[in-house]
């Protein structure tokens, strides 16, 4: 490992937000004046953009320094200490965090500004603002933390937060439902999560090393087995199943739109569920080492891609629609960083943020100008309208289908290109991924035709509809700008440029794991081919949804089984319910509780052995049978069992 | 071996031969005229109980009771510092006291709560 | 022990001297004031308290043992004086206006409440199994009849004979296990039975251990470990909140400052063989408490069934033991303390007259009525459920981190899945304050949210939620402490 070097502003990007969060949250009011509404926003807003302008200054300072030694840290003090183990509250900022760090305050700064439009007249402004502020807080700390342990506090810090947003309008208990969902599914993530540690943890400290830094992990990496590099590594991946909502746990990540739109934007889109990806990205060294590992990401990520696709097919819920798709493209993160290609995936997550973030606030945009209407099946023909948003939401949708030069073709035909070539990847790979390519361009372009191409479908709402404010369409424009030109630093070699983003992070993540050598005519033909599904996807949707309108309806009569698993997302949620939500719940009440505690013990095993003996022997007919006796029953059996161990 | 306790031995067998020879002497010479208000089981202070013994009765009895066993004895202590009194000193005297002030306490609290009342 | 030394031996016992003249000036001042009139009892328990407090503090560092090494003071002791003396201000502060307003008589409750205390102290200071006994008892009586206090409720009565029945009960085990360890090495001394017990393990001695076996049953009642928890909801809940408040924390913490002192530090020797038992013992409180406290509906029931789960996160981190385990067992004891208090705390403010008010439903919208307490139930449920940055993280990553260091991973890995599990029982107490609306026809009768609670609850409240943030992020300070607390221990391990 380079020497380190100290930059003791580091602290302040994470510190920014939480301060806004302490003002925010603490000084809250109920009676909203405009003056203490200009200052909640003023304080919330100011906070992540002096975090963007920090990282934007430590980021020239990182490019400054040779590419071996990009590395600044900033130890606050020594978090925990006992024995020879010790945790310290570091910051660190090498290329692979500072990027994470330009997305997240970038992005979040602008879904901040829009959200001062979005959320105008809200009864609780200052809460929205706080829980923005405080997620900002912890997303900042699981990128820039040192340590597995302050990974894992922002890790549990953000999940807090989502929870809270998604239940944000808890007056329906739908969306306080959704919000316990939401936290039900992350914690079973999370636990595997924290097996992962305590098991590396452990594994390393049998060899003498106790420690939980990345650097130092990293070092004694080859000391560990591979069975045991892959068990932690299935286990943290199961908390980045979670977070990141892939299969089988991505069933909370739709439900999570019951949330405000700019925080589905921010959180369950850009940045807290791409969590997952950076934390593989971040362990790279522990997957890289596990072939089984690796497998098992990228076809995690291959088949979620393509399932949560074509789920994606059927919904007419606009928001619906962007989550199944946010799902889908975190799958494609994932096959990046499980073929090794660790640059392009975390390419994938700073181009999909942009676009995702724009989708969403454009539909965000959308909603606030059809007095909160999500169904795409009652718009239509807001072209005319609303044309900020339109035409934003153009760009990101020929973004996310992979149309060049837009940002998402870029990336995504990265991740199609190394699925197929990498040491990790095949043409099974490349096939399922370039299928969802295609479902992904469809499912947008019918989004788009719905909602803003052909007649209006409810005259009512079309007539209140309406552009939204300056507040909210700048920072669409700015996304805009992100999601059309993020794909620039990232040309492929094969296109005769550098390849900035991936020398940008190669001293970190390494570089490719190369498989067969495959000449750059090959390459190019691949990229043919994502560009021929994106037109094939767009084609089909205009097709369908523009030129012969009643052709959906009719398939969707002629496949009505099909449709109909489609439509009610393959049944997850209810095979879900029935295998898991209920048998625990009536373990607990029933058995555990009823049974054991008061029945076992009290009528069971007490009464059940004063049954005994009253058969067996008379004379303790009278036996009482009560409460405390039961209490004291149970103390003698404990005592004999004690006992019985020591003399046996 | 257990020669120090032969003296103890002794003293219990005449303790004994003593008792048994108060009573002999008592039934030999004793003037023996029964009536049935003689014959009858002696109870302090209540007619006698005959039939099962598991009828209610007064609570305060059992609050007089538990107050007479705890003075009763902590009494007992007073007896070993008695007979060491001249060795333990002053602060054998002192620590009594400091015990003793403490079952005082105690003793007034009892009483001026009302605990020894019977009505 | 020569009479020169007697200042000496009594400056051992200072804060139980101080605790026990206090209790006796609080008797007499009850006699003095009519019940109508305000009594000084509350001040002149909290000032004894705190200059207890100050003198365990004074003597920190001192390592002495007095009146024929019955007592014994040293670090280990003065962190748990510390724990019981913390605890018992802050649940004097909680009782002030607490037993106003359920109309408890105040000058027997501070008395009893400091008798308790004294009691605990001796059991931390205890060099001596017949001081182990004492102590226990001095410190339990009081609490029978304490628990008993409220007779408006019938519940109390109740809960008070339970307890008593089955503290006895527990007691009279521990005394014959006592017994069986006299007869097995002829000494009720720590010191000489640490030195007695290689010579009794060789011979396999059935009197010395059954006698061990015999003194971990009346231990583990008293932190009430499953199975000898069985009286812990019922007592919990029938009992005046303010006294399970303390009962929950102090009397937890005093039975596991004589399991550290007697099983893991004077019984090194057969570690293996108990290590065993608290395996069992800590998966089956963890496994038990978490899962039934699913569906308690009475916050206090709820909280009696996670305390039990507590006592089994400590019990792992003993399980191992090591010096790192009983470190940790003295951290997390530690910040037990002060969030558990805390959750009682919030129960006895928004609780109304009677004990009302306890039920997880009577919380509903508590956000908007009262943010305040609302933010800080929000810090103590989070740090009860070892969410990061709160203290109760920090507990549980010492506990488990131990657990994992000395090779019981599965432990740990039992530990961090129950963990999971309570997370669910606490912050569906968060999901019911602050995502639900408070009911329209709910009654409020005196007050929003009954009476008005007084200062010393507000106070202790965010004395503890400060101190588990301000924990959660600097454990290093605590951590140190417990540190110094094992000096001179470790060799005996």
């Amino acid at each position: 490992m380079e020497e380190a070097i100290v930059f003791p502003y580091l602290r302040w990007i994470p510190l920014l937000p939480l301060i806004g969060f302490l003002i925010n949250g603490l000084g809250a009011r109920a009676d909203l004046t405009p003056a203490r509404v200009r200052r909640i926003h003023w304080i919330a807003c100011l906070a992540p953009f002096g975090s963007f302008l920090i990282s934007v200054f430590a980021f020239t300072k990182l490019l400054g320094l040779p590419a071996e030694g990009r590395l600044l840290t900033d130890t606050v003090f020594t978090w925990i200490a006992a024995g020879n183990f010790t945790a310290n509250l570091t910051f660190s900022l090498d290329p692979l965090s500072s990027v994470m760090t330009l997305v997240v305050t970038g992005v979040g700064f602008l879904i901040h500004v829009y959200s001062i439009g979005y959320m105008h007249g809200d009864g609780s402004y200052s809460r929205y603002f706080s829980y923005l502020n405080l997620f900002m807080a912890m997303m900042l700390v699981l990128v820039l933390g040192g340590n597995l342990l302050l990974l894992f506090l922002g890790w549990e810090g953000v999940g807090l937060c989502s929870y809270f947003l998604i239940g944000f309008w808890y007056e329906d208990p739908e969306k306080a439902y959704a919000g316990l969902k939401a936290f039900v599914v992350n914690r079973i993530g999370d636990f595997g999560f924290l097996l992962g540690l305590f098991l590396l943890f452990w594994s390393l400290g049998q060899k003498g090393v106790w420690t939980i830094e990345f650097g130092s992990i990293q070092e004694h990496v080859h000391l560990l087995s591979p069975a045991v590099i892959t068990a932690v590594c299935l286990l943290l991946f199961m908390g980045a199943m979670g977070k990141s909502a892939q299969i089988p746990l991505y069933v909370w990540l739709p439900d999570a739109m019951a949330g405000p739109t700019p925080v589905s934007a921010l959180i369950h889109a850009a940045t807290m569920v791409t969590a997952g990806v950076y934390m593989v990205a971040r362990m790279h060294f522990l997957f890289i080492a596990s072939d089984f590992a690796m497998h098992w990401v990228a076809w995690t990520g291959a088949i979620t891609a393509l399932f949560a696709a074509t789920i994606g097919v059927c919904q007419n819920d606009i928001k619906k629609v962007l989550a199944y798709s946010t799902v889908s493209q975190l799958g494609y993160m994932f096959v990046g960083v499980g073929v090794g290609a660790y640059a392009a995936g975390i390419f994938h997550l700073m181009t999909h943020a942009f676009f995702k973030a724009l989708l969403f606030l454009g539909a965000g945009s959308v909603m606030h100008a059809m007095g909160n209407e999500t169904d795409i099946r009652k718009m239509g023909g807001l072209r005319k309208k609303m044309p900020w948003t339109f035409w934003t939401f153009i760009v990101a949708t020929l973004a996310i289908s992979g149309f060049p030069p837009f940002s998402g073709f870029f990336s995504k035909d990265e991740i199609l290109w190394q699925s197929y070539s990498s040491h990790f990847g095949s043409t099974a790979l490349w096939a399922v991924l370039w299928i969802a390519a295609a479902v992904t361009s469809f499912y947008m372009f019918r989004l788009v035709f719905l909602t803003f191409f052909g007649e209006p479908r409810d005259a009512h709402l079309h007539e209140h509809a309406h552009e939204s404010p300056a507040v909210m369409t700048v920072p669409l424009a700015l996304l805009a700008v992100g999601a059309a030109a993020a794909g620039l630093v990232g040309i492929p070699a094969s296109w005769g440029f550098t390849n900035l983003f991936e020398h940008f992070l190669e001293p970190v993540v390494g570089g490719l794991p190369h498989g067969a050598h495959v000449s750059h005519a090959v390459e190019l033909l691949f990229v043919g081919l994502s560009i021929a599904v994106a037109f094939a996807g767009l084609f089909l949707a205009w097709w369908f949804y523009l030129r012969s309108r009643e052709l959906p309806e009719r398939l969707a009569g002629r496949y009505a089984r099909l449709y109909d698993l489609v439509y009610n997302k393959y049944y997850v949620d209810e095979l879900y319910d029935a295998l898991f939500v209920r048998p625990i719940r009536n373990l607990s009440e029933k058995f555990l509780w009823k049974i054991f505690d008061a029945g076992f013990i009290d009528n069971g095993l007490v009464n059940g052995t004063a049954r005994f003996f009253q058969r067996s022997a008379r004379s303790l007919r009278r036996i009482q049978v009560g409460d405390v006796q039961g209490y004291a029953f149970a103390m003698v059996v404990g005592m004999l069992a004690i006992i019985g161990f020591l003399l046996l | 071996m257990l020669s120090p306790y032969i003296p103890v031995f002794v003293g219990i067998l005449w303790a004994a031969l003593l008792a048994a020879v108060l009573i002999g002497v008592s039934l030999l010479f004793g003037p023996n005229r029964p009536t049935p208000e003689k014959r009858s089981t002696y109870e302090c202070g209540i007619d006698p109980m005959i039939g099962d013994a598991r009828t209610r009765f007064s609570i305060k009895f059992y609050v007089v009771a538990v107050l007479f066993l705890l003075f009763d004895v902590e009494v007992v202590f007073m007896y070993p510092w008695a007979v060491l009194l001249k060795r333990l000193g002053l602060l054998g005297l002192i620590e009594m006291m400091t015990f003793l002030l403490v079952l005082v306490v105690a003793f007034v609290y009892v009483w001026k709560k009302g605990a020894l009342n019977w009505e | 022990m020569g009479i020169d030394s007697l200042p000496a031996a009594l400056s051992v016992i200072r804060p139980e001297l101080i605790l026990a003249v206090t209790a006796l000036v609080c008797l007499a001042l009850d006699l003095l004031y009519k019940p109508a009139d305000k009594m000084p009892c509350w001040a002149v328990a909290f000032f004894g308290s705190l200059a207890a407090l100050a003198s365990t503090i004074a003597s920190w560092g001192t390592e002495q043992e007095a009146f024929s090494q019955l007592v014994r003071m040293d670090n280990l002791s003065n962190f748990f004086a510390v724990i019981f003396l913390m605890v018992g201000l802050i649940t004097l502060c909680l009782s002030d206006s607490y037993v106003q307003r359920e109309g408890l008589p105040a000058g027997e409750y501070y008395t009893l409440l400091l008798i308790s205390m004294t009691g605990m102290v001796f059991m931390a200071q205890a060099n001596d199994l017949m001081t182990v006994y004492l102590g226990i008892e001095i410190m339990s009586i009081p609490v029978y009849v304490l628990v008993a206090m409220m007779s408006k409720s019938p519940k109390s009565p109740e809960a008070g004979l339970k307890y008593l029945l089955l503290g006895g009960f527990a007691s009279a085990i521990l005394l014959f296990g006592i017994a069986l360890l006299y007869g097995a090495v002829g000494t009720t001394q720590l010191a000489d039975i640490l030195r007695q017990a290689p010579g009794a393990l060789k011979a396999s001695d059935p009197l010395f251990l059954a006698g061990v076996g015999l003194l971990l049953v009346g231990m583990g009642f008293k932190v009430s470990l499953v199975p000898f928890h069985m009286w812990t909801p019922d007592a919990y809940e029938g009992a005046p909140t303010s006294v399970t408040a303390f009962m929950s924390v102090a009397v937890k913490a005093a039975g596991f400052s004589v399991l550290i002192r007697v099983i893991v530090l004077s019984l090194s020797p057969m570690a293996v063989d108990w290590s065993q038992i608290f395996w069992w013992l800590a998966v089956l409180s963890m496994v038990l408490g978490n899962v039934v406290a699913l569906v308690q509906e009475n916050i206090k029931r709820m909280l009696a069934y996670s305390s039990i789960a507590h006592a089994g996160y400590v019990l792992v981190a003993l399980t191992t033991g090591t010096e790192t385990g009983i470190h940790a067992a003295l951290i997390y004891l530690f910040i037990y303390a002060l969030m558990n208090l805390g959750a009682f705390g919030v129960v006895i403010a928004v609780s109304r007259e009677g004990d009302q008010g306890v039920e997880i439903r009577d919380y509903t919208g508590m956000a908007r009525k009262r943010p305040l307490y609302a933010l800080a139930m929000a810090v103590f449920m989070f740090s009860l459920a070892g969410v990061p940055p709160t203290a109760g993280f920090i507990g549980k990553f010492y506990a488990f981190s131990a657990a994992v260091k000395a090779g019981y991973v599965w432990l740990a890995v039992i530990g961090v899945l129950m963990s999971a599990v309570s997370a669910y029982f606490y912050l569906r107490v968060l999901v019911v304050m602050y995502m639900k609306e408070p009911e329209a026809g709910a009654e409020y009768s005196a007050g929003p949210w009954g009476a008005p609670i007084g200062a010393g609850v507000s106070v202790s409240l965010w004395v503890c939620a400060l101190s588990i943030l301000f924990l959660g992020i600097w454990p290093g300070w605590l951590s140190h402490f417990a540190q110094q607390a094992l000096q001179g221990l470790t060799s005996l391990l």
